[in-house]
């Protein structure tokens, strides 16, 4: 198999260190790289400042100041929820780098709000504020972004090492190729269009790159995190639920609903067709006050259908988010945020947050601090590798590794396919309530559906090629999810199976996956996943 | 999702082709840029908050199309009102962000 790059129409550009992604951890990764020395190049399918979960929400940062009894109350509070599958070692260097992070943040000029006693307060970020930032640091820091380009495949080495990729522009229909001597991958989760705030551009490219160049997953049956949203609208933004009542359409109280504890009797109502409604009835006056600064587009929605949420109900619903607020993702071995392929590195949503949130994450917090934290790790490591064993890779032979995704002669029908996959990973009745026999069930049918994908060719048009990647990349991630769910024979962090609905103390480890035509996983007892943990029931 | 770029107020900078991130419009030559794949808008609003003119509208609808008229939108003042709310409006300021007096999450 050969690279396009032989082709007149391929702009082709050699770098140090490429960036894929250019949300908060794609940024984070550029710009760490370009000041450790490297040149750097910024791809991104959509636009760095816009593109991803971040950009268009307001999200809390896991940002703790350096008092011991502040970080031991911040690292043991997700213990519990997680399934004890964090380490606390890693925990710390996130609280250590994001505090770090975000003094850079405010140095750069970024408006924090200040309290009475006139101190900046850096527990949250508004994502265009912040995003409009990292895109003018990471230009200053002389990174070169391309914009509108999503990447197709990766380009392998002689020895198998990362040495760039290849991409389409969408706006001019020209190729590209970069030669790096490492690449990050920072392309975010996989929520598979499901309409969740900014996150239709996640659709879990980044995992189908890299497992095509060998990369393993950890972590993927935490991917069954749904958000609330109003039953009309994208913002899944679930923070204020916290003062709802969940409620029948004559208005009565639902029991036992909630947005925190209480999810599941939501989604029961859903799925047997009850629509359920929420009224922010709990708030007091000044969360009513205060709220509309912290979350404006929290309120843009109910602005436009003439709904006050504080006093009248509103029908909801509750949206996939799968791996974006879920935990699973690219397997990392080192501190340096390096994949199992060399030349290889993840960031952000796109790599396991396992490591720091085990196998829950109620909130953005986490993702945000993981995010900056991630990105710099990442961005650092691939400049010392690009700069060191990885210099000169642009000059070697290289092949591209997606090539036997889409080997056969066939017509793709990329929508039909996205819809398919949807109806085996959005229903609550398969993904948010597991079962033994339901995921195999779903993966019989999802098998099926990737060997029809091995059997098309890919379209030559770019915006049809993108969507066939990305709908691709959905398959192949519900595979990892549902083999990994399945492997797990208990109840733990956000995975929930039916048919074994205790915490089992023998399975404190976790399953790592990955492979294509032939899905695998395997277990992995981490050197902390030794501490006592008593066998719980999930709520 | 997208329902109106105003031909009154837009100034053909295709801004809002340039920033989306799931590339929704299309630039014309001489002309205000086209919704062409609305079925691809992901209803983030980003379009709104970046256009220098308030010349787009995006309805809170995420899996439907609406009717929208512009006289209306001008008379309930919400064209611009996301790009006012978070300050980016010529003149306007955004309220501070009071996240942290609220609970922490989410």
């Amino acid at each position: 198999m050969t690279t396009s790059a032989a082709r007149a129409d391929v702009r082709t550009l050699q770098t140090d260190v490429l960036v894929i992604g250019g949300g908060p951890a794609g940024c984070w990764a550029a710009w760490r790289a370009a000041q450790s020395g490297a040149r750097v190049v910024l791809a991104d399918k959509g636009y760095v400042g816009t593109s991803g979960a971040t950009a268009p929400s307001g999200t809390g940062v896991w940002y703790v100041p350096p008092e011991a009894e502040a970080r031991e109350a911040a690292l043991a509070s997700r213990e519990v929820l997680g399934g004890h599958l964090a380490d606390r070692g890693w925990g710390e260097r996130v609280l250590d780098q994001t505090y770090a992070n975000l003094e850079q943040v405010a140095q750069w000029g970024y408006p924090f709000p200040v309290d009475e006693a006139g101190r900046q307060r850096r527990t949250s970020l508004q994502g265009p504020e912040y995003m409009k930032l990292m895109r003018k640091v990471v230009k200053q820091a002389g990174v070169k972004i391309l914009d509108q380009s999503p990447a197709l495949q990766l380009l392998l080495g002689d020895e198998g090492a990362v040495v760039g990729a290849e991409g389409v522009s969408r706006q001019g229909d020209a190729a590209w190729q970069v030669r790096a001597g490492a690449v990050v991958l920072a392309t975010g989760g996989c929520a598979f269009l499901s309409n969740a705030l900014g996150c239709n551009v996640l659709t879990g490219d980044g995992y189908l790159l890299a497992a095509e160049s060998g990369a393993e997953l950890s972590g993927m049956e935490f991917s069954n995190a749904y958000g609330l949203s109003p039953a009309f609208s994208s913002v899944t933004k679930s923070a204020f639920y916290r003062w709802a009542t969940f409620r029948y359409e004559d208005g009565s109280v639902i029991d036992g609903a909630g947005s925190k504890h209480g999810r599941s009797i939501i989604a029961r109502h859903l799925e047997a067709g009850t629509q359920v409604y929420a009224l922010l009835d709990l708030a007091n006056d000044d969360d009513r006050r205060y709220a509309r600064s912290a979350q404006p587009n929290f309120f843009l929605s109910f602005d436009r259908v003439g709904i006050d949420p504080f006093t009248q109900q509103f029908p909801v619903t509750l949206r996939l988010e799968g791996t974006v607020r879920g935990t699973g993702g690219l397997r990392l071995v080192d501190a340096g945020c390096a994949t199992t392929v060399r030349g290889l590195y993840a960031a952000g949503d796109a790599a396991t947050r396992e490591l720091i949130c085990g196998g829950f994450t109620g909130g953005g917090s986490h993702n945000a601090a993981w995010a900056t934290s991630s990105g710099y790790w990442a961005g650092e490591a691939a400049a010392r590798f690009a700069l060191g064993e990885g210099a000169g890779a642009h000059a070697r032979s290289a092949i591209a590794a997606g090539g036997a995704t889409q080997s056969g002669g066939r017509v793709l029908d990329a929508r039909e396919l996205t819809r398919a996959v949807q109806h085996e990973v959005q229903p609550y009745s398969k993904n948010l309530f597991r079962s033994g026999a339901g995921l195999t069930h779903s993966l019989t049918q999802l098998d099926g559906y990737w060997r029809t994908l091995r059997q098309s060719a890919p379209a030559l048009d770019p915006a049809t090629r993108q969507h066939e990647r990305e709908a691709a990349a959905m398959l192949a991630t519900a595979r990892w999810m549902y083999r990994s769910a399945l492997a797990r024979t208990e109840t733990r962090g956000m995975h929930k199976r039916l048919d074994h609905a205790a915490q089992d103390p023998a399975q404190q480890h976790y399953i790592h996956s990955g492979g294509l035509d032939q899905v695998w996983t395997r277990s992995h007892r981490a050197p902390w996943h030794q501490a006592a943990q008593p066998a719980e029931v999930a709520a | 999702m997208i329902e109106l770029v105003s031909a009154e107020r837009c100034i053909n900078c295709d801004l809002c082709v340039q920033v989306c991130p799931t590339n929704v419009f299309d630039a014309v030559p001489g002309d205000n840029p086209v919704i062409a794949r609305q079925h691809d808008c992901q209803t983030c609003f980003m379009c709104e908050a970046y256009c220098p003119v308030d010349a787009l509208y995006v309805a809170p609808f995420a899996e439907r199309t609406v009717n929208v008229s512009e006289h209306e939108l001008e008379r309930d003042a919400l064209l611009g009102s996301y790009r006012r709310a978070i300050g980016w409006s010529p003149g306007a300021r955004a309220a501070p962000d009071q996240s942290f007096r609220l609970l922490r999450g989410g």
